[in-house]
């Protein structure tokens, strides 16, 4: 079964950032700092009363200010690529991306709140904004540790182009055959 | 008044984040504080909530709304906070030397004399009525979200969301963790209510979310079989054509909340009429005390908003009844404004302006009715 999308773009239209709204968020750092090393991603759009990501960063590279519902800014000279921001985020809004991982892949780290967590090593389908799968992406870490209460960080390796595509696992693809 | 009837300084009905904020504030300052609650735990909606919640990270935000509720309670505990559970309210009596608090409780009718009224009585679940709409398997989202995340109980396997406020979106997102498959989300208005970010993390699952479509009918004998949507024009009314089925077992709900308001007006409290605040208001001033001198209402019974700013208006509602009890530390003015600075923070931006204006409106009513 399948449901078609309305037409009009846009985060509140579609519940995804549109093209636009990435270009223009401010906690999306530039194309030349994606060359250096990993990096946090923050795809924060709306101007929504939350700070957390700001107190998560111990180098200062996160700013909100005031008022609270001002968007995060990421300096991206300061982010080091910790990824320690990411399971603070309630909006699950963070990613952590390295494009140079290898001459042909990057890594891609995101919040993942389903169980079961994806065994290490093992290959996974990964999708985009939407859902809908892009490549297959092979899952180098998942962590969970106390801090991040519950919320695992998964890392997959995935083709390089998709650096700013992939930002899930499938999950589209686990209710096939369960229909 | 009955001789021995149980006494308090500050009884406090309804035991969620605005009545547990009230009553560590009041008891915080020295009051003997009993909260009566209905339900048989406290913490209102906040146990239900295991998603991290959004807010100022000095006030807890980024933890999980459950966490908060744990905590608040270990606070009300260390204070010597009484809790009544399984206590509905049904009586208000104007008394001297305070409000007299009817309640049941197993079986029986009991009674406490209250120096001062904390109404934190929260909100309850809009109703939408559509053919089939009585089904079992239409529950209100509200609902199915105490089924998976307190009871433990997956309601249905395919699930039709109607509502993209943030009680929609995080619910529709917690029934896909709890393994539920969301076949679609609807939202009749031609954009989604709620913050961007929960509707991503549906999208990202494969949630499809549809605004400018409302449900039509539930279909099935016993229990809900399969559910007829339609797209809407610009005016709400059915586009042709658009029409079609989706094969699902559960209908949730999620069209907004109505302040819980009964004991207000039995109070003899006056209400406003503020629909962006959920409909009719108690009017209450700057310390949250309503129009009845020594009794004050917080949280969602003041015009539904979120845990976040139910907390604050709890916590000014306990620290004004402590003062006015003659108990307050000298810090009483620095901390309410603290409280509004904080407030007003959260009520900025496209999501919380309205909201913001809709309590200066509030409060500007308090003005006129103490004119």
């Amino acid at each position: 079964m399948s449901v078609p999308e309305t037409a009009k773009d846009g985060i509140k239209f579609t519940g995804i950032a549109s093209r636009e709204e990435l270009a223009a968020c401010p906690g999306i750092t530039t194309g030349e700092r994606f060359e250096k090393g990993p990096v946090a991603v923050i795809e924060c759009v709306q101007e929504i009363p939350c700070n957390p990501c700001e107190h998560a960063c111990s180098s200062g590279a996160i700013v909100v200010g005031q008022p609270i519902t001002r968007l995060p800014v990421l300096d991206g000279a300061k982010c080091i690529g910790c990824g320690a921001c990411l399971a603070f985020c309630p909006g699950l809004a963070i990613f952590l991306v390295h494009k140079n991982y290898t001459d042909t892949s990057s890594l891609v780290e995101f919040p993942y709140e389903y169980l079961p967590l994806p065994a290490e090593g093992s290959l996974v389908p990964c999708g985009g904004r939407d859902g809908d799968f892009i490549a297959e992406g092979k899952v180098v870490k998942v962590k969970q540790t106390r801090q991040n209460d519950g919320t695992a960080l998964i890392v997959v390796e995935i083709p390089k182009e998709y650096f700013m595509d992939i930002r899930t696992i499938c999950r589209k693809e686990t209710y096939h055959g369960q229909g | 008044m009955e001789r021995g009837m149980k006494k308090a300084q500050v009884v406090i009905v309804g035991g969620g984040p605005a009545g547990l904020c009230a009553a560590i504030e009041a008891a915080g300052a020295g009051a003997r504080v009993v909260i009566i609650d209905e339900n048989n735990s406290p913490g209102g909606q906040l146990f239900k909530q295991i998603h991290k919640f959004f807010g100022s990270f000095e006030h807890k935000a980024g933890m999980r709304g459950c966490t908060i509720g744990a905590r608040l309670l270990e606070e009300t505990k260390s204070l010597g906070v009484e809790v009544i559970l399984n206590a509905p309210v049904y009586g208000l009596f104007k008394h001297e030397g305070g409000m007299v608090v009817s309640y049941a409780q197993d079986g029986r009718e009991k009674a406490i004399l209250g120096e001062k009224l904390i109404l934190a009585t929260g909100a309850g679940e809009n109703a939408l009525a559509f053919p089939g709409g009585t089904l079992p398997g239409v529950m209100g989202a509200g609902c199915a979200q105490t089924m998976i995340n307190v009871n433990r109980v997956l309601p249905g396997k395919r699930i039709v969301m109607v509502g993209s406020g943030n009680v929609g979106l995080i619910v529709a997102y917690q029934l896909l963790q709890a393994g539920a498959r969301v076949l679609a989300l609807i939202e009749a208005a031609p954009y989604i209510g709620g913050y961007g970010v929960h509707a991503s993390k549906i999208r990202r699952a494969g949630t499809p979310i549809l605004v400018g479509h409302t449900i039509t009918r539930a279909i099935g004998k016993a229990q809900v079989e399969s559910v007829e949507i339609t797209g809407l024009d610009e005016n709400f009314q059915a586009l042709a054509g658009t029409a079609r089925v989706l094969e699902a077992d559960t209908v949730c709900v999620a069209v907004g909340l109505s302040p819980l308001t009964e004991l207000a007006w039995m109070a003899g409290c006056d209400f406003t009429w503020i629909p962006q605040l959920g409909g009719h208001i108690p009017i209450h001033n700057e310390n949250m005390e309503t129009t009845i001198a020594g009794v004050y209402a917080a949280g969602d019974i003041t015009g539904s908003e979120e845990a976040s700013t139910a907390m604050e208006e709890g916590r000014l509602a306990g620290i004004a009844a402590a003062e006015a009890l003659g108990l307050a530390a000298g810090r009483t003015k620095e901390m309410k404004l603290e409280i509004w600075a904080r407030m007003n923070a959260l009520r900025t931006g496209p999501f919380g302006q309205r909201r913001f204006e809709a309590k200066t409106q509030l409060l500007g009513s308090a003005r006129k009715a103490a004119q």
